[in-house]
């Protein structure tokens, strides 16, 4: 924990977080989600194994570890894509049951995936329309009754509008999402997530293959998402990322959680070079 | 040739009691597949449903367990709309039977069960146990039920002609009535699919992980989408055993499943008036090399050591299987579909 380490983003641990122990399952003072004693193996290979790790509300918490760590099996987890085989988490202060994906969803936990899943045959408004919880519309019996759901469909529609546009998208609206580029579908996923409002918004390789010029506004708009008081956790390979937009990093590792603090701190944790480089790789083998 | 006959009987055909059958059993596919995902290779089982269910209550009404001496209610058969309204918590069950152990798992699981459920769901009415239970008829299947849709024939008895090809009072009103049905389930499909509960679905179809993490119940509507469709299909097998009077297990094979899958395809999946143009052109094409063939082996005008009376049956299906393969290759999307939507399947 080399203080004198110079900061390339983030204060080395500010806002809300400031005064923390740089240690794994440090306690955060307003946590929006909490995983314990959460595991899940694949035959003999154990994934996730995490005991105890907290995500702060309000903040860019980032989640990083070498290939094989374990990050998108514990989104999967989170996101109650997948079953643990032990242990339980908690969402906003609620114990989470039977993680279905869906109910989640509705919780306020909305995330998004590493391959993008634009809904190709569907329009770029209408992959936004979706978005919306609690639609009347989406009932079957309602569904046949235009009355009552037309209303609530054209409030639904200037919220996506704004978001497209926000986005740089509006142009777009009635193209196929297929249509759309690499890092376009990014941004129309990342706008769909947020037509549900919610509170945790996970985003599992945000900037994979995404053109640099793109990467600087993507990176602006997941700012936006904390300035407007959303918690976001993001799994992400580029540490000029990491560093740039996160207030707090979470370094996993043969599914446990090796190391956290702010961003500034990782670059110095001796663990942390390990699990990336090899516990031996400053080392002359061949020498006597 | 008897050019007029032929092109009587053809449009006859296009628009008679099977094309109405199969379209409405298409609408049902369309549902499932067009608009849901769902590979349901099972829909004869949902039309062996709506066929036996309307054959047997209408016809004989069922034995009630307890019901010791002399015939109850039930035993008796039932009006015709009564049997008729007893179809859909009928399809709606097979639905549930079907959708709840595998509308979970992986979408290929749904069409392995679908075409096994069928095939089990047909033995079974062959089946004579059955056949002293719930009066199925065994093998020879049920005749005799369809006296009380004869009752509120207008035309009943009466002989009508379309051009050269004549047809009775019952066919008409069978065809008529089975035209309103096509008429208003195509109708309740669209305003479905325009709602945003048809949207829903939508994103099934492209990807049901993506409609999970956006907060939607994937498994409720896949439910959903299968009890309609189910329904609709089932209306398709009523309408075929009342308009044949007659209801037997061999005319639900899988032969009827992949029937309605080929117009749907013919049409364009994903369409509304897929299922109804695709049906006409498969009956159209179906009548015309039936009759087509058999006027001219009559006549002698093909070679009468390849195709003779006998077997020009199957020479109309192998047409029917050229055009689809040419369809798929030149047009993949079905003549209604839209090629744009159809070209991001392969990414």
């Amino acid at each position: 924990m080399s203080a004198d380490v110079p900061s390339a983003g983030a204060t080395p641990a500010g806002g809300p977080l400031a005064g923390l122990a740089y240690e794994p399952g440090v306690k955060k003072p307003d946590p929006i989600l909490i995983a314990d004693g959460l595991r899940r193996s694949f035959g003999g290979l154990v994934a996730v194994d995490v005991d105890h790790v907290e995500f702060q509300r309000g903040c860019i918490t980032a989640l990083i570890g070498p290939n094989g760590a374990g990050k998108t099996t514990f989104f999967n987890l989170i996101t109650g894509f997948d079953r643990p085989d032990a242990g339980g988490w908690e969402f906003d202060g609620k114990p989470v049951g039977k993680a279905n994906p869906y109910r989640l969803a509705r919780a306020g936990m909305v995330r998004t995936f590493q391959l993008t899943k634009s809904l190709t045959r569907l329009s770029v408004l209408e992959n936004m329309k979706l978005g919306a919880l609690d639609q009347r519309g989406e009932s079957v019996f309602a569904g046949l009754i235009r009355p009552m759901w037309s209303q609530q469909e054209k409030e639904i529609e200037q919220k996506a509008d704004a978001l497209l546009e926000r986005f740089k998208l509006g142009h777009m609206r009635s193209e196929f999402a297929g249509n759309l580029s690499g890092g376009q579908r990014k941004l129309l996923e990342m706008a769909r997530a947020l037509m549900a409002d919610p509170k945790l918004i996970m985003l599992d390789e945000p900037m994979a293959g995404v053109n640099p010029a793109l990467t600087q506004s993507l990176l602006g708009h997941v700012k936006d998402l904390r300035a407007e008081g959303r918690s976001v956790i993001f799994v992400e390979h580029d540490m000029d990322v990491v560093h740039d937009i996160s207030d707090w990093v979470v370094v996993m590792a043969e599914g446990r959680v090796l190391a956290e603090g702010p961003p500034a701190s990782i670059g110095a944790n001796q663990d942390v070079i390990d699990a990336y480089l090899g516990t031996h790789h400053d080392l002359d083998l061949g020498a006597p | 040739m008897n050019w007029p006959l032929i092109i009587s009987n053809t449009l006859f055909t296009a628009i008679g009691v099977q094309a109405i059958a199969f379209i409405l059993a298409a609408i049902g596919v369309n549902m499932h597949f067009g608009y849901t995902g769902l590979l349901n290779f099972g829909q004869a089982a949902f039309a062996a449903i709506g066929a036996y269910t309307f054959a047997i209550l209408a016809g004989t009404g069922i034995p009630w367990p307890g019901s010791g001496d002399g015939p109850g209610f039930f035993e008796n058969p039932w009006p015709w709309w009564a049997a008729a309204l007893a179809v859909l918590p009928m399809a709606t069950f097979l639905a549930l039977l079907l959708g709840v152990p595998t509308l979970r798992l992986r979408a290929d699981y749904l069409a392995i069960v679908t075409i096994a459920a069928a095939e089990i769901l047909r033995q079974a009415l062959i089946a004579p146990k059955l056949d002293e239970r719930f009066n199925t008829g065994g093998a020879d299947g049920l005749q005799g039920f369809s006296s009380g849709i004869e009752g509120i024939n207008p035309w009943n008895g009466q002989e009508f002609r379309l051009w050269k090809q004549p047809f009775d009072g019952h066919q008409a009103f069978v065809i008529l009535v089975g035209w309103i049905l096509i008429a208003v389930c195509s109708a309740l499909v669209w305003l479905l699919m325009r709602s945003p509960w048809g949207r829903v679905l939508k994103s099934i179809r492209e990807d049901e992980d993506a409609a999970r993490s956006l907060g939607k119940n994937v498994f409720a509507y896949k439910m959903q989408s299968l009890v309609i469709g189910g329904i609709v299909g089932a209306l398709g097998g009523m309408v075929f055993a009342i308009g044949g009077r007659a209801a037997a297990p061999n005319d639900y094979s899988t032969a009827f499943t992949f029937f309605a899958w080929t117009l749907l395809i013919l049409g364009g999946a994903g369409r509304i008036k897929g299922p109804i143009v695709g049906g006409l052109i498969f009956w159209l094409i179906i009548g015309f090399t039936e009759v087509f063939l058999s006027q001219a082996t009559r006549n002698a005008l093909l070679p009468g050591w390849r195709v003779n009376e006998n077997n020009f049956g199957l020479l109309r299906f192998m047409f029917v299987g050229l055009g689809l393969a040419a369809l798929v290759v030149f047009r993949p999307q079905g003549i209604f579909g839209d090629r744009r939507e159809q070209a991001f399947d392969v990414r």
